[in-house]
C-alpha cells in the first residue's frame, strides 16, 4: 500500500535533486531556465487543447443531466432552476456553482452503519472545506505570480497581494495563500492516507502530483523567507521567458530552479493525468445540459434506424387471439 | 426467507477493504449476489449475437474466440460515440465522495461496490488499451490488461450496479456510474453476457408487446378481472377500451402492475381514474402492442432500449391519439424524459398536451407529448376535479420512496408528494439524506430484481429499508407509497425482511381508494378487500 505513494514521492525527490544538482553541479541553467520550461508550456497547451478537442469530438448524443432538484412541470409546482435548470441560464449558473464553489461535493455526506442496525448519515464538510481551500489558495498564488510575468504590474495584482499579505506576519510578510495552499494538500494527502476506503482507491497518480504541488510551495515559501532568493533575478527570468527574450539573470540559485522545473513538470503532466478535470467539469453531460428534453427535442448525430417488431407483425401472430377476444384488428 | 438472517447479513458488512491491492483481489462469483445467465433463445429472438448455454459459476464462459478484440472495438466505438463516457474515463480523482454513497456499498462493504471503484474496474482497461501513460507506465499508471478474470469481475460489479445515479449527485464532476455500467452492459452483450432477468424480458416485450410475455388476449382478461374486482367492491363497473382508434389519449404502463400484488392495485386504480373522468371528456385507450412502459432494453443496450421504446409513438400515431399518458414506473420515465424523443421521435403526429379536463398545457412536455400520471393527476386535483374521501386511507401513515430514475432522471418529486397529501391524511418524509435527489435504490432496479441475486437485493436495499425503519420507529409508517413497478415489486419482501409491519403501494391506489366514485355503492373495503377505517367488524 506504501508502494503507491513511495513510489511517487520518490518520483518527485528524484526531480528536485535532477534540477538542484542540474543547475548547482553542472551549471544547467539554461536547460533547466528556458529550455524546459517553454517546451512544458508547449506540451500543455498542446496537450490540454488535444485532450479537449478529444473529447468535444465525441458528441453528447442523449442529454441525460443529473437532476438534483424539482422539475419544472405544473405552473404552481415551484422548480429548482439551480439543481434541474430547464434553461440555459440556469445551466451557467449551476455550472458557475459547480466549478467555483464545488456544489455537489458540497452535498457530501458520510455513512455510518450503527448499532440496531441504524444507518447514520451525517454532513461530512472537510473534503468540500480542503478541496476549496486548496484550488482557490492555488489560483490564488497563481494570479500573484503574474507579477513576475507583468510590467508594469497591473494593480490590481497589488491589492490581490495586499489582501493576500493581510496579517503581516514577518518581513517579508507571509501570504496567507501559500501557507493555505500548502496546509491543504497536507490534508488532502492525509486523508488518501488514512481513510482507509480512499486509500484503497487512491493509485500512484493520485499521490504524484499532491507531492508535485507541495514541492512547488515549499520551494516557494523557502524562497521567500528562508533561502531569499533574488526577486529582481526572478523577475529577469520570467519576462525574458514572456517577452521571448530568455536571458539567465546572474545570483539566483538553484532552489529557484527546481521550483520552475517542478512547475513545468506540473505543466507537461498536466494533459495527461486526472489533472484535466480541470477541463472535463466544463463538458460534463450530467451537469452543463438544460433539462428539457421533454420540451425541447435533443438531436442524436448518431442516430440509427434500428430493427423493430412492428404493429402488422404483432397482428399477423395473434390475429386469431384478438378477434376472439374482441380486441380491434387491423385486418380482419 | 431462506438464507441469512438480517443480523447475519449485518454482521458480514465490513468496511474494512483487504490488505491486497483491488487488482490483486481476483473476482469470486458468489451465489446469491448474481443473475443467471440468459436464456439463450431470448438472446436469438431479438438477434443479439453469442447466443449460447453457459454459467458464469464454471470456469469455461464458453466466450467467442475474438473476444478481446470484440471489447477493446466496442470500447473505442463507444469513446467515439458518447462524450459522457470518454469524459468520464478521463477526470475521475478518485477524491472518493461517491465511496459511501452506493446502496450496494453501504449494505455490502464490498469496496468494489463503491462507485469510483466500480469505474475504475473500466478505467484500469481504458488506460491500458487507449492511454499513452498507462501504455508506457502500466500499473504505476493504473493500467492493466484485460484478461478473463477482469471480464469476469467486471461482469459480476457491473450487475452490482442498478444505474440509480445517486453517485452522480455528489460527484464534483457529475461523473454517472449508471453511464459506465451502461456500456460495461453492451459490451457484454456483444459478447452473450446477458442475464436472463433481463433478456427474456426483452424477448417478451419485442414479441408480445410487454415485459411478461402477456399476449394480447390475455391482456385483455386480465384487466377485465380488475373490472370485475372493482365492480364488486365499489358497485361500479369500469369500461376500459383497448387498442381503440379515436381515443384521444394512449395510455401506457408497466406489465408488472397488470401481473402481481401489490401493483394490480395501482392498476385498478388507473381504471377507476379514467372511469371517473370519462364523463369530464377523457378518452383514453390501452394497448395490448405497447403494453409495457418499463424498458428493460435499457439495462441491454441503447439499440435494444430503442427497439422497445419505439412501439409507443407507433402505436400512438396508429391509433391516432393526441398524446401519452404514462403509468407508474422509474427507468421507464428516465427513458421517456431523457431519451424517447431523440432516439424514435419527432412526435409530429401528435400534439402538445392538453388536460381535456383542466385545459392545463403540459408545456413541458411539448415534444415528447407524453405526460406522468403524477402531473396529470396532481393537476386535477389542484383544480377541485377529484372528490375525495381522505379518511378512507386513515388506516394508513405513509411515507414516500423517491424512485431513482424519476428523482434523478427527471426531477419529479414535488407532485406525487401533493397527490398523497391530498389522499391521505399521514404523511411523514424520511430523513433528507434518503428522499428526493438523494433517495436510495430498492437496491433491485436495472434488471436486477430475480430471485436468485435475493442476498444482493437485500443487501442493496438496506438503506432504504433502513430510512423506513427510522419512520416506522418514530410515526408508526406502515405504507410505503411509490411510483415504480420494480419498487412495488421489489419493496414487499425487502419490508418484510428488514421492516416487518410496512407494506407498499402505488400512487394510484391510494387515490382510487380515496376516490369517491359516482354512483359508487358503500365503500366498506379498499382495493386489497381489506376494511376502510371505521368498516371494521
Amino acid at each position: 500500500m506504501n508502494v503507491k505513494y513511495m513510489f511517487s514521492l520518490v518520483a518527485v525527490t528524484l526531480l528536485f535533486l535532477l534540477a538542484y544538482v542540474g543547475v548547482e553541479a553542472a551549471g544547467l541553467q539554461v536547460l533547466f531556465g528556458i529550455v524546459i520550461p517553454y517546451a512544458a508550456i508547449i506540451v500543455f497547451i498542446v496537450g490540454v487543447t488535444n485532450r479537449v478537442i478529444g473529447w468535444a469530438r465525441s458528441p453528447v448524443p442523449f442529454r441525460i443531466p443529473s437532476t438534483c432538484g424539482q422539475q419544472r412541470s405544473l405552473p404552481w409546482i415551484k422548480a429548482s432552476e439551480l439543481d434541474n435548470p430547464f434553461t440555459t441560464p440556469g445551466v451557467i449558473a449551476r455550472m458557475f456553482l459547480e466549478i467555483l464553489f464545488f456544489r455537489s461535493l458540497f452535498r457530501n455526506t458520510t455513512s455510518k452503519l450503527g448499532e440496531g442496525p441504524k444507518i447514520y448519515f451525517s454532513l461530512e464538510m472537510w473534503l468540500w472545506l480542503g478541496a476549496l481551500a486548496f484550488h482557490w489558495s492555488f489560483l490564488t498564488v497563481i494570479v500573484r505570480h503574474l507579477r513576475l510575468f507583468t510590467e508594469p504590474v497591473p494593480f490590481w495584482i497589488g491589492l490581490l497581494e495586499k489582501a493576500d499579505g493581510f496579517f503581516q506576519v514577518g518581513v517579508p510578510g507571509i501570504f496567507l495563500s501559500g501557507v493555505v495552499l500548502l496546509a491543504a494538500v497536507f490534508y488532502l494527502f492525509l486523508r488518501r492516507v488514512i481513510i482507509p476506503q480512499v486509500n484503497y482507491v487512491s493509485l500512484s497518480q493520485d499521490f504524484f502530483p499532491l507531492f508535485l504541488i507541495f514541492g512547488i510551495a515549499f520551494t516557494g515559501i523557502l524562497m521567500r523567507h528562508f533561502a531569499k532568493t533574488d526577486v529582481i533575478g526572478a523577475k529577469q527570468l520570467a519576462m525574458g521567458l514572456v517577452t521571448f527574450h530568455p536571458t539567465i539573470p546572474q545570483g539566483i540559485g538553484g532552489i529557484f530552479y527546481v521550483h520552475i522545473f517542478f512547475v513545468s513538470v506540473l505543466l507537461a503532466y498536466f494533459p495527461f493525468s486526472k489533472l484535466m478535470h480541470m477541463g472535463g467539469i466544463f463538458m460534463s453531460p450530467t451537469r452543463n445540459l438544460p433539462c428539457n428534453t421533454r420540451a425541447v427535442r435533443h438531436i442524436n448525430p448518431w442516430n440509427y434506424p434500428v430493427e423493430t417488431h412492428t404493429y402488422e407483425e404483432y397482428e399477423e401472430e395473434f390475429r386469431a387471439k384478438m378477434i376472439e377476444a374482441g380486441l380491434p384488428v387491423e385486418k380482419e | 426467507m431462506s438464507g441469512p438472517k438480517p443480523n447475519e447479513l449485518i454482521e458480514k458488512i465490513d468496511y474494512n477493504p483487504p490488505q491486497k491491492g483491488w487488482m490483486d483481489v481476483p473476482v469470486k462469483i458468489r451465489k446469491g449476489m448474481y443473475c443467471y445467465a440468459s436464456n439463450p433463445k431470448s438472446v436469438e429472438y431479438v438477434h443479439l449475437p453469442h447466443a449460447r448455454p453457459w454459467n458464469p459459476l464454471e470456469e469455461d464462459w464458453k466466450l467467442p474466440d475474438n473476444w478481446k478484440e470484440i471489447v477493446h472495438n466496442a470500447f473505442r466505438e463507444r469513446l467515439d460515440r458518447f462524450r459522457s463516457f470518454k469524459v468520464f474515463m478521463d477526470i475521475c480523482v478518485r477524491c472518493g465522495a461517491c465511496a459511501d454513497k452506493c446502496h450496494f456499498f453501504i449494505g455490502t462493504g464490498d469496496p468494489k461496490n463503491m462507485p469510483v471503484l466500480r469505474a475504475e474496474l473500466l478505467r484500469s482497461v481504458y488506460r491500458n488499451d487507449f492511454t499513452t501513460a498507462g501504455k508506457i507506465l502500466g500499473k504505476v499508471a493504473g493500467a492493466r490488461e484485460l484478461t478473463l478474470d477482469v471480464l469476469k469481475e467486471w461482469w459480476y460489479y457491473f450487475f452490482q450496479c442498478t444505474e440509480c445515479r445517486r453517485c452522480s449527485v455528489f460527484c464534483p464532476y457529475g461523473i454517472d456510474t449508471a453511464e459506465i455500467t451502461i456500456m460495461a452492459r453492451e459490451i457484454f452483450n456483444l459478447l452473450g453476457l446477458n442475464i436472463d432477468w433481463i433478456a427474456t424480458p426483452v424477448a417478451n416485450c419485442y414479441r408480445t408487446g410487454n415485459h411478461l410475455g402477456i399476449q394480447p388476449h390475455a391482456f385483455k382478461e386480465m384487466i377485465e378481472f380488475f373490472v370485475d374486482d372493482i365492480e364488486e367492491k365499489t358497485g361500479v363497473k369500469v369500461e376500459p377500451s383497448f387498442n381503440k382508434k379515436g381515443a384521444d389519449i394512449l395510455f401506457v404502463t408497466p406489465s408488472g402492475d397488470v401481473f402481481a400484488d401489490p401493483g394490480t392495485y395501482t392498476a385498478m386504480g388507473y381504471l377507476m381514474l379514467f372511469h371517473y373522468l370519462k364523463e369530464q371528456g377523457l378518452n383514453v385507450t390501452w394497448s395490448t402492442y405497447a403494453s409495457e412502459g418499463g424498458n428493460f432494453g435499457f439495462f441491454t443496450s441503447h439499440e435494444m432500449m430503442k427497439r422497445l421504446n419505439s412501439k409507443m409513438y407507433a402505436e400512438a400515431k396508429r391509433l391516432g391519439v393526441k398524446w401519452i399518458l404514462g403509468g407508474e414506473c422509474g427507468h421507464m420515465w428516465r427513458v421517456i424524459n431523457q431519451y424517447m424523443d431523440t432516439m424514435n421521435g419527432p412526435a409530429d403526429f401528435l400534439e402538445e398536451p392538453i388536460s381535456p379536463i383542466t385545459g392545463t398545457k403540459f408545456t413541458n412536455a411539448k415534444s415528447t407529448k407524453m405526460v406522468h400520471l403524477s402531473e396529470f393527476t396532481a393537476d386535477l386535483i389542484y383544480h377541485n376535479k377529484l372528490k375525495l374521501d381522505k379518511s378512507r386511507n386513515d388506516n394508513l401513515i405513509v411515507t414516500y420512496h423517491d424512485s431513482c430514475n424519476p428523482a434523478r432522471g427527471m426531477g419529479l418529486f414535488d407532485e406525487p408528494r401533493y397527490v398523497i397529501n391530498s389522499v391521505c391524511n399521514h404523511f411523514h418524509d424520511m430523513p433528507r439524506n434518503t428522499i428526493r435527489e438523494q433517495t436510495f435504490c430498492c437496491g433491485s432496479g436495472s434488471g436486477l430484481n430475480a430471485g436468485e441475486d435475493t442476498e444482493l437485493r437485500l443487501c442493496g436495499g438496506l438503506p432504504r429499508a433502513n430510512a423506513v425503519k427510522h419512520v416506522h420507529e418514530k410515526f408508526g409508517v406502515n405504507m410505503l407509497a411509490t411510483i415504480c413497478a420494480i419498487d412495488r415489486a421489489a419493496l414487499p419482501p425487502l419490508m418484510d425482511y428488514w421492516v416487518p409491519g410496512v407494506g407498499v403501494t402505488g400512487l394510484t391506489e391510494m387515490v382510487a381508494n380515496a376516490l369517491i366514485m359516482p354512483g359508487e355503492a358503500e365503500r366498506t373495503t379498499n382495493l386489497r378487500g381489506e376494511p376502510l377505517p371505521g368498516m371494521e367488524e
